[in-house]
């Protein structure tokens, strides 16, 4: 099989050109016309919260009655698994594929994973949500375990032998009573079709009979990471191939007035598309396509949105959005009344970028009534039907082919850059790539929503959490609840993740974990200063109001770990401490910093975070994306915000928007606790969500400052410093 | 918006000649010289490995080896390389063998997405020439103009560490 879509196999280098002739149905039925076969159809998501889906339910694509393989074993015992989802640095290019090879019993070098192809792979919804493994990963166990049990059947049959003393080994079915009597899977299926339809869910392993899930792997893609081999949507390449720059408005809500394109065509080979709503320029190279569109001449109606940084948190306060309670308890004026000490407070969370390494990219394809799109998304079916939409044709003649994503955070779920590239296909006739600018990528990105939290609460006589009233407005109710025992509270979500229409001047969206990390910094931040209220040490200040034993689990061995000396805070020492639960995952964190006074500068000595994640799939990728989560976390923490005015987005690159760098490194550690016989929960996201409060409560001990707005700069922490001194 | 990463020239001059060594080739190209060197190597040459993450020298994505001293790509002409020898990430491996730097991000799982990967390894590369005994604050100060948005950092000095100890003759830790 060609492999433009991510596609990994052990033996097997990938191939170059992107295939110029996808194959149906019909012709991938006829490759695999022998073997065996498991078809499953995905459900659809159950439980999600309202902010962890990265669209509106509305928008959210239908399940299509496509071809919904996922798994086929050949003539050779070779494994070949399919999956919508897609790999942006995640991991489950290595997890999934273990999963599989546990559940099968074989190598895990003759398992082939193809990826995120909406011809070849079954439908799904997208990647987000860190539900890879926890939800999706449970069904592709299924269909292992499913192939596991026909295959021991046909062994049975095969050796007559009941079924019960058969072993499988690496692939081959072994009479356990006479080793010497096997037959492979390879043998098994040879010239035979074998289809199953998975209608019940049979059981996995057992966590004692593992083999090769909970065992650290290295990453399966690196090798073609670190040649330039793997490919990423901008690196494919096709015959006649234009690439396009497409004009943009200053600013979000500004509309086109007048546009003069007579200086284009003094470009040699430049062609110009122009469009009621879409204008742009494409020629034969990149570079020489943006001098072409720099001689384009437009002016704009100005925008209409009046909102700059900061007046935006002003207008959440005051705009209106449906109220939904996520959870309450017990009667808060009984709370109120108890309440011997009042703590209310305010917190607030800027716009955030996204700004993964590669920009959004698409190559698209039009032919006549069929389109093909190599689109860096996380969601290609979405994308596919966006498409689709755009294009004017049924989504089966749409085929979005998704390469090595370059990053996603949660940015890659709208596809705009892959309509344009079909869009502008179509008008040229010939291939187009779309590859952002980083100052488009910053203008177009759904930004991590900006929001505002107010929390209301007091403690009673014996210095417990009397009662707990708190408001999100704008971020969501995911990680809103709070944790604790508190005998009267009420968490309300206003707006929900997004708002009406109107609150936000420009797009917004689903960034890691998205509406996690601002619950966290401001509960988190806020049971800080009840502590400190209380006069006592943080952690035993939080154990003594937790009941969830799998947060008490993780806090404990955090402090354990870190060696935790008690103390209340400020303690001078500059320790924070945050907890906390996402994505079906528990986490706790503990970090130092230092002050630079004259700066205003937190430095982040060392950071440690514990996390518990249910059964662990790969312990070495599940570690890499606590580390990732905790280095990206500090940029939200402490640099990153967008400054903008009248739907204009001033900060347009990295100059400006300052991601965390090298120098910012701390000392890492990360401890993952086991719970194998807990389903696997999420681990792309979990951590990130403690990286606000943390460092916000480690500044307080420190310097008894405390910060309510994110991000921490250094103005910010010095002008604090200069009106507490 | 004035989109300032893509570096644009007008009027295009006409096209001439360029020579130079691509990865110890020689090579010979009709360009317009003025044109920059991220875009003639991605496009007319098509060499990918080296990225577009900038175009204003902020993240090193585009990072090569001019001469043997690292480049960003983003930020120089084609002419400019006249004579000289350019190496790529496609470049760095000899004989099918992986470089010293290369096999040590493999055996740290020092990447994530990959993207920012060939711009870390060959200011890694240019690192190590010029010092090749750095101690752990060296690599994250000579690491410090390169962006990852994964979070791989912690990983990334570890695999330059354990290169440099392996380039000396040493094991690897």
């Amino acid at each position: 099989m060609s492999t433009y879509p991510v596609s990994f196999q052990a033996s097997e280098s990938q191939t170059r050109e992107p295939d110029m002739q996808p194959p149906t149905r019909r012709q991938f039925l006829k490759r695999f016309g022998t073997g065996l076969m498991v078809w499953a159809v995905l459900g659809p998501r159950l439980g999600a919260q309202e902010s962890e889906a990265p669209r509106p339910a509305t928008v959210r694509p239908r399940q299509t009655g496509d071809f919904n393989a996922f798994l086929h074993i050949d003539g050779n015992g070779h494994v070949t698994c399919f999956t919508g989802k897609i790999e942006m640095g995640q991991g489950i290019i290595t997890s999934l594929p273990q999963m599989m090879a546990e559940d099968l019993d074989v190598s895990l070098d003759d398992v082939e994973i193809v990826m995120g192809d909406t011809e070849l792979c079954p439908f799904d919804g997208g990647t987000f949500g860190s539900g890879s493994t926890r939800q999706f990963g449970l069904i592709f166990r299924a269909a292992a375990a499913e192939a596991r049990g026909v295959l021991l059947g046909l062994a049975a049959a095969s050796l007559q032998v009941p079924e019960a003393q058969l072993a499988v080994q690496q692939g081959v079915v072994v009479d356990s009573s006479d080793p010497s009597r096997k037959i492979s899977y390879g043998q098994l299926t040879q010239g035979k079709k074998i289809e199953r339809h998975l209608v019940v869910k049979p059981n996995p392993k057992k966590p004692e009979l593992y083999k090769i899930v909970g065992k650290p792997l290295l990453r399966r893609d690196s090798r073609d990471k670190v040649t330039g081999k793997a490919h990423f949507s901008g690196d494919l390449r096709l015959p006649g191939m234009l690439y396009a720059r497409v004009l943009r408005a200053p600013a979000h809500g500004a509309t086109l007035k007048t546009v003069d394109t007579s200086a284009v065509k003094e470009i040699e080979g430049a062609i110009l598309v122009q469009l009621p709503d879409l204008v742009a320029v494409l020629h034969e190279f990149p570079d020489v396509a943006e001098d072409a569109l720099g001689k384009i001449h437009a002016e704009f109606n100005p925008s209409p949105s009046d909102l700059d940084d900061k007046t935006i948190y002003d207008h959440l306060q005051q705009v209106k959005g449906e109220s939904r309670v996520a959870a309450h308890g017990g009667d808060l004026a009984t709370g109120r009344a108890q309440a011997v000490k009042r703590h209310d407070q305010t917190y607030l969370n800027p716009y955030v970028a996204h700004a993964a390494m590669e920009t959004h990219t698409a190559l698209a394809h039009v032919e006549g009534s069929k389109a093909t799109v190599w689109a860096s998304t996380q969601t290609p079916f979405p994308a596919r039907e966006e498409i689709a939409r755009a294009l004017g044709l049924p989504i089966q003649s749409v085929r979005v082919i998704t390469p090595f994503v370059g990053g996603g955070f949660g940015g890659k779920s709208f596809n705009l850059q892959a309509v344009e590239a079909a869009r502008l296909s179509k008008e040229t006739g010939r291939p187009v790539q779309v590859m952002w600018t980083r100052e488009e990528e910053f203008y177009n990105d759904t930004f991590r929503p900006a929001a505002v939290v107010n929390i209301q609460s007091g403690l009673d006589g014996a210095g417990r959490i009397a009662f707990w009233d708190y408001e999100v407005r704008f971020a969501g109710d995911r990680g809103a609840a709070q944790l604790y025992d508190i005998p009267h509270h009420r968490t309300s979500s206003i707006g929900g993740f997004q708002g009406p229409a109107g609150v936000h001047p420009f797009a917004v969206g689903a960034w890691r974990a998205p509406g996690s990390s601002t619950n966290a910094f401001a509960r988190e931040g806020h049971i800080d200063q009840l502590a400190s209220m209380a006069g006592v040490d943080p952690i035993e200040f939080r154990l003594s109001q937790l009941k969830d034993p799998r947060l008490i689990r993780v806090l404990k061995a955090a402090a354990e770990h870190w060696g935790w000396k008690p103390g209340k805070g400020p303690s001078g020492r500059g320790l924070g401490v945050a907890c906390g639960s996402d994505a079906g995952s528990y986490v706790a964190g503990i970090t130092e910093v230092e002050i630079d006074p004259k700066e205003g500068r937190i430095v982040v000595k060392r950071v440690l975070c514990a996390q518990e994640m249910g059964l662990v799939i790969n312990p070495a990728g599940a570690k890499l994306q606590m580390e990732g989560c905790i280095m990206m976390g500090l940029g939200y923490a402490l640099s990153e915000e967008i400054h903008f005015k009248n739907g204009a987005v001033k900060d347009t690159n990295f100059d400006s928007y300052a991601l965390p760098r090298f120098s910012w490194l701390p000392k890492i550690e990360t401890v993952l606790l086991e719970a194998d016989d807990t389903p696997p929960q999420g681990g792309g996201e979990p951590a990130i969500i403690l990286m606000g409060a943390l460092l916000a409560n480690a500044l307080h001990d420190a310097t008894g400052v405390r910060m309510l707005e994110l991000p921490m700069t250094p103005s910010r922490v010095k002008a604090a410093l200069a009106t507490k001194a | 918006m004035t989109p300032a990463s893509m570096r644009c020239l007008s009027p295009i001059p006409m096209p001439d000649t360029v020579s130079f060594r691509l990865n110890k080739q020689p090579v010979r190209i009709k360009v317009a010289p003025d044109r920059t060197l991220l875009w003639v190597l991605r496009t007319d040459l098509g060499l990918t490995g080296t990225k577009y993450g900038c175009g204003i020298v902020q993240c090193g994505a585009c990072t090569v080896l001019v001469d043997n001293k690292a480049v960003r790509s983003c930020s120089v002409d084609v002419k400019s390389v006249e004579g000289k020898d350019v190496t790529t990430i496609e470049g760095l491996a000899t004989d099918g063998k992986l470089h010293p730097l290369q096999e040590a991000f493999v055996a740290h799982d020092a990447l994530q997405c990959g993207f920012c990967t060939p711009g870390m390894i060959m200011t890694a590369c240019d690192l190590l020439q010029r010092n090749p005994n750095p101690t752990r604050e060296e690599v994250i100060a000579g690491m410090e103009g390169n962006l990852c948005r994964c979070g791989a950092h912690t990983r990334i000095v570890d695999a330059i560490l354990s290169a440099a100890s392996i380039m000396k003759g040493g094991k690897a830790s």
